[in-house]
């Protein structure tokens, strides 16, 4: 017996007022270190034991904030700036319709925290090596006793007088409670071979179930009932439709956005003098200009519009848009080249939007100002 | 749970004082209700309903109280259960203010206009419900089951204090497991009708859950108060601790933020759908100094509760919770004014003295009942057989 280590004395009663007389005497007698073991939690041991208020709270406190803060940030990279879209006409940053996500995350958060801290940083877990298992008297207070244990590192501790007092508050067990030498000996590696199989043994299976869920089960039924379903896809033969096309064309007399119908093919002149720019010159739509303008007028054109561009000689030199006539022409006369073509220049209705042809015309005009700048611009 | 303790109870009567203030408050306020009815019948009416509103919240708010506990079988709340019985009382008073506004049904239910009524398409698809007749009929119905009920479960309750028969708890138990359905009922159809069919185009399915909540804030704080006043001053039973208090202030709290929850699940669908027929009532309340007013009622009713109530300490402290509780009560009547009001004074909000006038008579009355009562009766339930146990609650 005498090589063993102490670890504490304990005691055992049979009801729960005992167990709150002892505990409350233990207190005030001024031991500190001391614990008790109960079935079930017994109402008035805080006092009892005169227990600080946990520190737990905090945690809770401090990880809930910063779930619901992480939340609102996620949401507002992801709705407001990373990818807008505009839901049921709100603003992209509308905090009403994240209130139940935060609301939700910071539960969750908190929820996750307080039991990780309390079972990890509070109870110190995983202790495989605590005194107390397996021993009788923790049989005893886990199914119908009520026991107090006195620790042997308490700075008051003295065996005789800790048995006396437990003796005193009628205590109906005594023990003292020995560290386990193979216990305290065997030291819990991270690297054990066992934990590095267990380890592998969860990598395999994790791994597996992912590929299993994504790659087979969602294909199964009922999981591939989303994905199954009478839908009519594009190109696809219609079998509601009496004419046979799953696609539709536009209903009568309507246009989509974007999309006006040209009608001056052939009239160049006509549309020049009765079509108007609706774009107006701002830095975003010279942006646009400029870049539809790069992309597709310059290979003839030129980056600034002398017709000397790099495809020179293997396709007929275009002209200026510099010269007198075009520098003349309204927008709309412009506007009918882009989308008709003339002569070896083809259209480009197809490449470019409406929109996108007014916004080139306004940089082709940024370009001959340039180019033949007025002795105003120049001050 | 030790077998020592003892139940320590002295009656004693309460001072002189408590009479006069009690009596003061009341004729002062009925001086006022008077005067308002006078000067501007439309306006004391809309106050009327908040009065009307507010005195069921703690009066039946208190009688579920009462009915919970015997229902769960609750002991924390029996050592002062005998004060929310006292509120109970308050129903008896209920009939008086309801004269007033049946009298002047005219001037706040434009569903009470035939003319109105023909002439609006959607008013006529509501009339087989939204009918003087029927609304007669439903009101006078739940104060029938509400004082009846009192009457049962009060006088057991009281009968116990002598004869100590089990039995009698036995019997309450089963009277509660049969009104707590008709409190749901009653107290929904209670906001529906008197709140709710102000607006009679508008239409909140969650409306009897947003008062429901409110009502037991009410009762709670009330009776928070009372007991907190009359344990201080000694007239409870001994043994009253923090824990107790603790219980009651978590119990602000989690109905604090109850109400938060349902109050923003009404105005977050309403929000999101942007139906015009459902957003009008709350863009009647983002006009002038209502916004202002709205913005104050997230912050009176949950911001400032919530923060008051988080710590523990807050809760144990007697002195903070009764702050708190008067804060809770004052914000149940903040919020049925931000519920009655808009429809009276569009523009902004209006406040004088028209709207002190019916605090000040409730808040009278219900002294006066505690003070009479007093006398007649225990202030604690010294027969419950549950008593004991109650007193030696810890958390
Ligand atoms: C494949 C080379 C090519 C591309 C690309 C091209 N053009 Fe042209 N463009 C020409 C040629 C060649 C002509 C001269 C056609 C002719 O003989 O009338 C021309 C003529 C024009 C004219 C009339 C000039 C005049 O004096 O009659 C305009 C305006 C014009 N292009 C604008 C554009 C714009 C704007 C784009 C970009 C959307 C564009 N072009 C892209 C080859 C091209």
């Amino acid at each position: 017996m005498s090589d063993k280590i102490l670890y504490g004395y304990s005691a055992i009663f049979d009801k729960p007022d005992d167990i709150i007389k002892a505990a409350k005497t233990v207190a005030e007698h001024g031991y500190k270190k001391y614990d008790v073991n109960t079935p079930y939690p017994i109402h008035g041991m805080n006092n009892a034991m005169k227990l600080k208020p946990s520190k737990l709270g905090y945690i809770s406190l401090i990880v809930g904030l910063s779930g619901a803060l992480a939340a609102i940030l996620t949401m507002w990279w992801m709705s407001a700036v990373d990818y807008p879209i505009v839901y049921g006409g709100k603003p992209f940053f509308s905090f009403p319709a994240y209130i139940p996500v935060v609301f939700e995350v910071t539960v969750l958060s908190a929820s996750i925290a307080t039991v990780l801290a309390m079972l990890f940083i509070f109870f110190k877990f995983p202790n495989n090596s605590h005194p107390l298992q397996g021993t009788e008297y923790l049989k005893k207070v886990s199914s119908d006793k009520y026991g107090i244990i006195i620790l042997a590192d308490d700075e008051k501790y003295n065996e005789n007088e800790v048995k006396n007092l437990f003796q005193s508050l009628n205590a109906s067990e005594l023990e003292p409670i020995y560290w386990d030498n193979d216990e305290i000996n065997h030291k819990h590696k991270i690297f054990e071979p066992k934990f590095i199989l267990f380890l592998v043994v969860v990598a395999i299976l994790n791994s597996g179930a992912v590929y299993f869920v994504y790659n087979k089960l969602l294909f199964m039924v009922p999981f591939n009932w989303m994905m199954e379903q009478e839908r009519q896809n594009v190109q696809q033969k219609s079998l509601i439709f009496s004419d046979g096309f799953g696609m539709r064309t536009p209903v009568e007399g309507t246009i989509a956005r974007g999309h006006l119908p040209y009608q001056f093919y052939g009239k160049p002149d006509l549309a020049g003098e009765k079509l108007i720019n609706p774009i107006p010159v701002s830095k975003s739509s010279l942006k646009l200009g400029q870049e539809k303008y790069d992309t597709y007028c310059s290979p003839c054109h030129d980056y600034h519009g002398t017709g000397q561009s790099r495809l020179n000689g293997q396709f007929p030199n275009p002209p200026s848009l510099h010269s007198e006539k075009l520098r003349s022409w309204s927008d709309g006369r412009i506007f009918a080249v882009i989308t008709e073509g003339q002569n070896v220049m083809p259209s480009y209705s197809t490449q470019l939007t409406e929109d996108e042809r007014w916004a080139v015309i306004n940089y082709i005009r940024v370009l001959q100002r340039a180019m033949n700048a007025k002795e105003s611009d120049i001050k | 749970m030790s077998s020592e303790t003892k139940i320590e109870y002295q009656k004693k009567e309460f001072s002189p004082k408590v009479k006069s203030v009690g009596l003061a408050l009341l004729i002062f306020g009925i001086v006022l209700v008077i005067a308002g009815y006078f000067v501007s019948p439309a306006r004391m009416t809309f106050n009327n309903i908040i009065g009307f509103t507010f005195l069921i919240s703690i009066v039946i708010g208190s009688l579920f109280f009462v009915s919970i506990e015997y229902l769960a079988g609750a002991v924390w709340s029996t050592p002062f259960r005998r004060i929310a019985e006292f509120l109970t009382y308050g129903v008896y008073v209920l009939p008086f203010i309801l004269i007033p506004i049946l009298l002047n049904l005219h001037d706040v239910f434009h569903w009470t206009h035939p003319e109105v009524v023909n002439s609006d398409k959607i008013l006529k698809e509501k009339a087989p419900y939204l009918n003087v007749n029927f609304f007669l009929i439903r009101i006078l119905g739940f104060l029938l089951i509400w004082i009846l009920f009192q009457r049962f479960i009060t006088k057991n309750s009281e009968k116990q204090d002598f004869s100590k028969e089990q039995s009698l708890t036995t019997k309450n138990i089963k009277i509660s497991a049969i009104f707590i359905p008709l409190f749901a009922i009653t107290i929904t159809f209670t906001a529906i009708d008197f709140l709710m069919s102000l607006e009679p185009h508008w239409f909140s399915t969650i409306f009897g859950v947003y008062y429901f909540s409110g009502t037991i804030l009410a009762s709670l704080a009330t009776i928070t108060i009372a007991v907190i006043y009359l344990n201080e001053h000694g007239y409870l039973v001994k043994g009253l601790s923090s824990d107790h208090y603790y219980s009651l202030g978590a119990l602000m709290f989690a109905f604090t933020n109850f109400w938060a929850y349902i109050a923003f699940s009404q105005f977050l669908l309403i929000w999101y759908a942007n139906l015009p027929e459902e957003t009008f009532w709350f863009l009647q309340r983002w006009e002038g100094s209502w916004i202002a007013y709205s913005i104050g009622l997230i912050i009176i009713r949950f911001v400032i509760p919530y923060f008051g109530l988080l710590t523990q300490p807050s809760k144990m402290d007697p002195k903070r919770l009764k702050i708190m509780s008067i804060w809770i009560l004052f914000a149940h009547f903040y919020d049925l004014y931000f519920l009655v009001m808009p429809n009276y004074s569009r523009s902004g909000v209006v406040f004088s003295w028209f709207e002190l006038g019916f605090p000040m008579l409730i808040i009278g009355a219900l002294i006066l009942i505690f003070n009479e009562l007093s006398k007649r009766k225990n202030l604690v339930a010294i027969g419950d057989p549950k008593l004991k146990r109650g007193i030696d609650f810890r958390l």
